[in-house]
């Protein structure tokens, strides 16, 4: 697995948590390594026994804990950058829910070797989607879950998520748009760069 | 502004960043992202040449020159602070006897979105504009990631260079670790033999039979010592033909005596480097802890030091007891004062 995806959970936990927790997990992981490099590649079971550890230590429900790391991805100010790479996607969010499909390419443009998450969104009636997300991450649908909640807020949209369970090796996530703009959102400025 | 809606229309959609000229040359359209980065009233109905000028591909001040240069691309300049050049093209139309110039801003489109505060919304859906800032965005992320984790292992490297204990080339011990393994033994008060081993005839070795041959002979000295001492001495390569035995539990002259005898034996022998003989010998200095007092590692050291410059004196290819110096130099000066 990409370090950028182990280093973005280390650094979850150790921005929301602190370091004492995220030494607690990894420890109990027990995968030979103390931190993540963020640009070297590591063996593919390891994210998943890092993710249940921290879960275990956090006592949070895996569930919960991927949704909360999406949800993080976007909003905390540590990882601005990203945020800003995902409103490049799109200049409302029922542009950006259909530039999903695109990020696994996006992502590879910006990094050769980062492999993300398979998406495919559909609508199904005005103002729903279906989004499948297919990982080999279990739990990838509960942080996409995550990121589409703390991304609506960005444009300012009002959503509503449900993770329904699980189709052919995807994990399905519902959305209901109900409104473009409800809010005023975050600015979101292209020339603005993230420190 | 004088223009057909329907193509206003079009030409604002596909074309935000256009102007459509007169006859005469005056502005009579603007797309949306035009009239956000010129003051709308001063562009509508204003002489392009008196905003604009055209240097590329050859200076031009009047319509007729830039009406020529329909379907090739032309490098306008606008008089700001700093002064901006856009790119475009011209072609004739929507009405007859106008043209339309669609801008760009190239390259410096970096600079320009920070400058005029421009959103997606002021490219055309077709332009690359927005993928070009994200690459540019992402790979400079990508970048520091990359910069900062060669920081941290050029750092990381130089920590493991410095505690490193090995010498790379031959396996043994390195000076760093001698001095170590030195200090432990003399500070839990243990007796030791301290051998300074010079090789002689080596940077010959090297001079007529190359590096390579030079590294095969330090290489097999390293062999020999390491067979001829005891696991736990020390062995240690200090210096380019330069090494350092730390015998363990030594308090008489016999053993490194009978060791340093063995070294120096086996030395002598040539030592075949792709079919060449390399001849070198060993010439060695030995000290002993006990034969101090208060024994002190560099003073001891510098004793072995002394007694293999004996050695190397005295015709190379031996042993010299700095005990025995000492006393040696006693009894001449003794002699002298009868």
């Amino acid at each position: 697995m990409h370090g950028l995806v182990n280093r973005a959970i280390q650094r979850f936990v150790t921005d929301c948590y602190g370091e004492a927790q995220w030494r607690a997990a990894i420890k109990r992981a027990d995968v030979g390594v103390t931190e993540f490099e963020a640009m070297l590649t590591y063996e593919e079971e390891l994210t998943t026994q890092v993710l249940t550890a921290v879960s275990d230590v956090l006592d949070r429900p895996y569930e919960e804990l991927m949704e909360d790391i999406g949800t993080y991805l976007v909003s905390h100010p540590n990882v601005e950058a990203l945020r800003r790479l995902l409103r490049f996607s799109g200049v409302d969010f029922t542009d950006f829910l259909h530039s999903l499909d695109d990020l696994p390419d996006r992502a590879r443009l910006a990094v050769s070797d980062l492999e993300l998450p398979r998406i495919t969104l559909k609508e199904q009636g005005t103002g729903y989607y279906r989004l499948s997300v297919q990982s080999r991450i279990p739990g990838a649908g509960h942080l996409f879950t995550g990121v589409l909640r703390a991304m609506a807020d960005d444009y300012g949209a009002l959503v509503f998520l449900e993770h329904q369970g699980s189709e052919n090796g995807a994990e399905i996530v519902g959305v209901s748009l109900l409104e473009t703009e409800f809010s005023e959102g975050r600015g979101f400025h292209l020339g603005a760069r993230a420190g | 502004m004088t223009q057909s809606p329907v193509f206003q229309q079009m030409l604002d959609v596909l074309c935000p960043m256009h102007l459509v000229l007169d006859c005469e040359g005056q502005i009579v359209g603007a797309g949306p992202t035009m009239r956000k980065l010129f003051d709308e009233a001063m562009l509508s109905g204003a002489a392009f040449f008196d905003i604009f000028t055209i240097r590329r591909p050859r200076e031009i001040t009047d319509m007729q020159g830039l009406c020529a240069t329909a379907g090739t691309r032309i490098y306008v300049m606008y008089r700001t602070d700093p002064p901006r050049e856009l790119k475009g093209i011209l072609v004739p139309g929507p009405e007859k006897g106008q043209v339309t110039l669609n801008l760009s801003f190239g390259i410096s489109v970096v600079e320009a979105v920070q400058e005029y505060e421009l959103t997606a919304r002021d490219f055309a859906v077709t332009d690359l504009t927005v993928e070009m800032l994200y690459l540019v965005e992402a790979k400079s992320a990508a970048m520091e990631a990359s910069r900062q984790l060669n920081e941290r292992l050029q750092d990381a490297r130089e920590e493991a260079e410095e505690q490193a204990v090995t010498d790379v080339l031959t396996g043994l011990k390195n000076r760093r670790a001698m001095d170590i393994d030195l200090e432990r033994a003399l500070s839990s008060l243990e007796d030791v033999a301290l051998m300074h081993i010079d090789l002689d005839y080596f940077k010959d070795v090297n001079d007529t039979f190359g590096h390579a041959a030079g590294d095969f002979v330090l290489q097999e000295v390293a062999r020999v010592m390491k067979e001829e001492t005891r696991s736990t001495d020390t062995v240690a390569r200090v210096g380019g033909d330069e090494f350092v035995v730390l015998m363990r539990n030594v308090r008489e002259n016999t053993v490194p005596v009978r060791v340093a005898e063995r070294i120096i034996k086996r030395l002598d022998a040539p030592i075949t480097f792709e079919g060449h003989p390399c001849q070198i010998s060993a010439s060695i200095g030995t000290v002993l802890s006990a034969d101090y007092t208060a024994p002190d590692a560099d003073h001891m050291l510098r004793d072995a030091d002394e007694a293999l410059y004996h050695s190397k004196h005295e015709g190379r290819g031996r042993q010299t007891m700095h005990a025995d110096l000492l006393a040696q130099q006693a009894a001449t000066d003794a002699g002298g004062a009868a």
